[in-house]
């Protein structure tokens, strides 16, 4: 029997859509050494006060005591007391401020982004001066007003950062929405009958993620160094043990003791820089033009 | 046969804005005032220049843009006043082959639930049903099984246009508006689609109203063809007539750049050249749209714009000198 030669090439291979996912995933070794790194600050975070039992507020040397010096690793702060246990402390409240803050950036970003660029006309108008409205507020004294007015709470922080990045994210995803949604395939699932909000969820967004979840990686990020500026500034908790604050606090002693600031800078900077590649590489999993062919 | 499809009158106009004032609004009718009918079982092509208005009236008759003016009646029924809920179920009975196959397709989902998508939105099949229905969708398109799970950029161009027939098929539905479907594609590849909607059209009784600029492909699908020029219909008959009798100054210079293998029908063939530029959309002149290119115009055709009159056979033309 001869066949039709459209059926001489050979298939590829379907798999299923994590395994393909994780398959690239894995290809990217930046972004594999990354999520190792994270996964290690994570429960680094979670189990470490545990492992580690020292209280980050108990004095329990002479201040200023270098790295490595009588038994404390990462050496003692301005009142003495241990920075080992004050960076283990401080991951948790950094990274969960960093992961909330950036949720809620991005589901008020998509939200504004997507009816803006769906709708058009005048709902784009109306969302968009609201996104340059915040857009022009200074971020920072914006935060910092929200904060001393409603005092320094986790929640209120969290609100604090994330009323004020979002609009990056609404930008990108609006742009994105105009884009996408002129394109065939939009219209053949009009044609086949999807509604609206389908269209939006089901057919845009999908289609529009890659820019999103670079800029949401990046958006824990800023949201960790955001953390970290106000309570440089002391504007939050002083109860509670951040990255930022540990710089905070030790800010004067700068040249006199270096390390007490940059221990904690390296610990933002390495968090930061692997959430970024991980966001990278989910980009590039995610994409099913760039799987194997 | 009874027709199908009957678009009376049909307008769809553009907001331009052009500079000079603030509120100075300017209109561009890309369709004007067209009407056509296609019977049942039948193909109706529409052939015309790039920005002649044949892809914005197929896209009108599929309410995927907005009418401005007119009637679409689809068996009777006027699908340009539904709404909402009764626009969406009507969706089911008019389905669409875009043009260019590889932005037709979602580039995030399989082809099987690309097929499957307008069952998922309008029919309330279960899921074993559905899937029975896209193993029989893939065949009948000429598709493997094991194609099912695969994603649209590991298909060729002509197995594109293959899912994308196939989606449209999937609603059992009463026409299909194929807009250029195989001018994306090689010519071997266009050889095959359209055959497979030939066939297709014989098996399921389907009506195409089918977009083209290719006179060759029209000739070989269509039952009637309408030529449209700046938006206008400016010659409507069946296919035969058509060919053989060109009415329409327009028509018969299209025809003539039709090019031919034979060595001996190349020699007789005049071609009939069209100098100039279409007229602004905006600012269309008085008379006929042809005019300014029409190498028999008179000086009536400068200030009176002809109407589509109909012959005693059915053979409609829109121009005075006819």
């Amino acid at each position: 029997m001869t066949r039709p030669f459209i059926h001489e090439e050979e298939t590829p291979q379907a798999q299923h859509p994590f395994t393909e996912a994780w398959s690239m995933f894995r290809k990217n070794k930046s972004a594999v050494g990354a999520l190792g790194l994270l996964t290690l600050i994570t429960f680094g975070a979670i189990f470490g006060p545990y492992l580690y039992p020292t209280d980050p507020f108990e004095m329990v040397w002479m201040p200023f005591s270098p790295p490595g010096q009588e038994g404390f690793l990462l050496g003692t702060d301005y009142l003495g007391r241990d920075l080992l246990a004050m960076i283990i402390n401080g991951a948790k409240v950094s990274l969960m401020i960093g992961l909330s803050a950036a949720v809620m950036t991005v589901f008020i970003g998509v939200t504004v982004g997507a009816l803006a660029g769906f709708y058009q006309g005048i709902v784009e108008e109306v969302l968009m001066r609201i996104t340059e409205f915040f857009q022009v507020l200074p971020t920072l004294l914006f935060s910092m007003v929200l904060v001393a007015l409603f005092g320094a709470s986790m929640p209120m922080i969290t609100f604090a950062i994330g009323i004020v990045s979002w609009t990056a994210v609404a930008r990108i995803t609006r742009s994105e929405f105009l884009r996408i949604r002129e394109l065939e395939y939009v219209m053949a699932s009009r044609a086949s009958g999807a509604s609206n909000l389908k269209l939006m969820v089901g057919v845009i967004l999908p289609n529009a993620l890659p820019p999103i979840i670079v800029q949401s990686a990046l958006m824990v990020g800023s949201a960790i160094l955001f953390e970290a500026g106000l309570s440089f500034l002391g504007l939050t908790d002083p109860n509670v043990v951040s990255w930022g604050q540990i710089i905070g606090s030790n800010r004067q002693y700068i040249l006199d003791a270096g390390y007490t600031v940059t221990i904690p800078g390296i610990a933002i900077f390495i968090t930061v820089l692997a959430i970024s590649l991980v966001g990278d590489g989910l980009n590039d999993a995610l994409n099913p033009k760039l799987r194997q062919r | 046969m009874s027709d199908l499809l009957k678009v009376e009158n049909l307008s769809v106009r553009f907001e331009v804005k052009r500079g000079g004032g603030w509120n100075k609004k300017c209109y561009l009718y890309a369709v004007d005032d067209v009407s056509f009918t296609v019977k049942k079982g039948e193909t109706l092509a529409i052939v015309g220049e790039s920005g002649s208005g044949k892809t914005t009236a197929a896209l009108a008759v599929a309410r995927l843009v907005k009418a401005h003016s007119g009637t679409v009646a689809l068996a009777g029924e006027n699908i340009l006043q539904k709404e909402a809920e009764d626009l969406r179920q009507t969706r089911q009975k008019v389905q669409f082959i875009f043009q260019d196959p590889y932005s037709s397709l979602n580039p995030r989902k399989r082809a099987e639930a690309i097929v499957r998508e307008p069952l998922d939105s309008l029919s309330q099949k279960t899921e074993v049903e559905k899937a029975k229905i896209v193993d029989e969708l893939f065949e009948a398109v000429g598709l493997r099984p094991e194609q099912q799970r695969l994603f649209p950029h590991q298909f060729s161009g002509g197995q594109r246009q293959r899912i994308g027939i196939a989606r449209a098929l999937a609603t059992q539905p009463e026409l299909i508006i194929c807009d250029e479907p195989v001018s994306a594609l090689d010519v071997a590849v266009q050889a095959q689609i359209l055959n497979l909607l030939r066939k297709l059209q014989k098996n399921f009784g389907l009506t195409y109203l089918f977009i083209s600029h290719d006179l060759g492909v029209v000739q070989h699908m269509s039952d009637s063809i309408a030529v449209m020029y700046m938006g206008r219909v400016v010659e409507h008959a069946d296919r035969l007539s058509l060919f053989q009798t060109p009415r329409h100054p327009y028509t018969q210079a299209l025809l003539s750049a039709v090019p031919t293998v034979d060595r001996a029908k190349r020699a007789q063939q005049k071609r009939i050249l069209i100098p100039g530029d279409p007229p602004d959309p905006v600012n269309l002149p008085l008379g006929c749209r042809f005019a300014n290119r029409c190498p028999v115009a008179e000086a009536i055709c400068q200030t009176v714009e002809p109407e589509l009159k109909s012959d005693a056979n059915g053979h409609r033309t829109a121009c005075h000198l006819v």
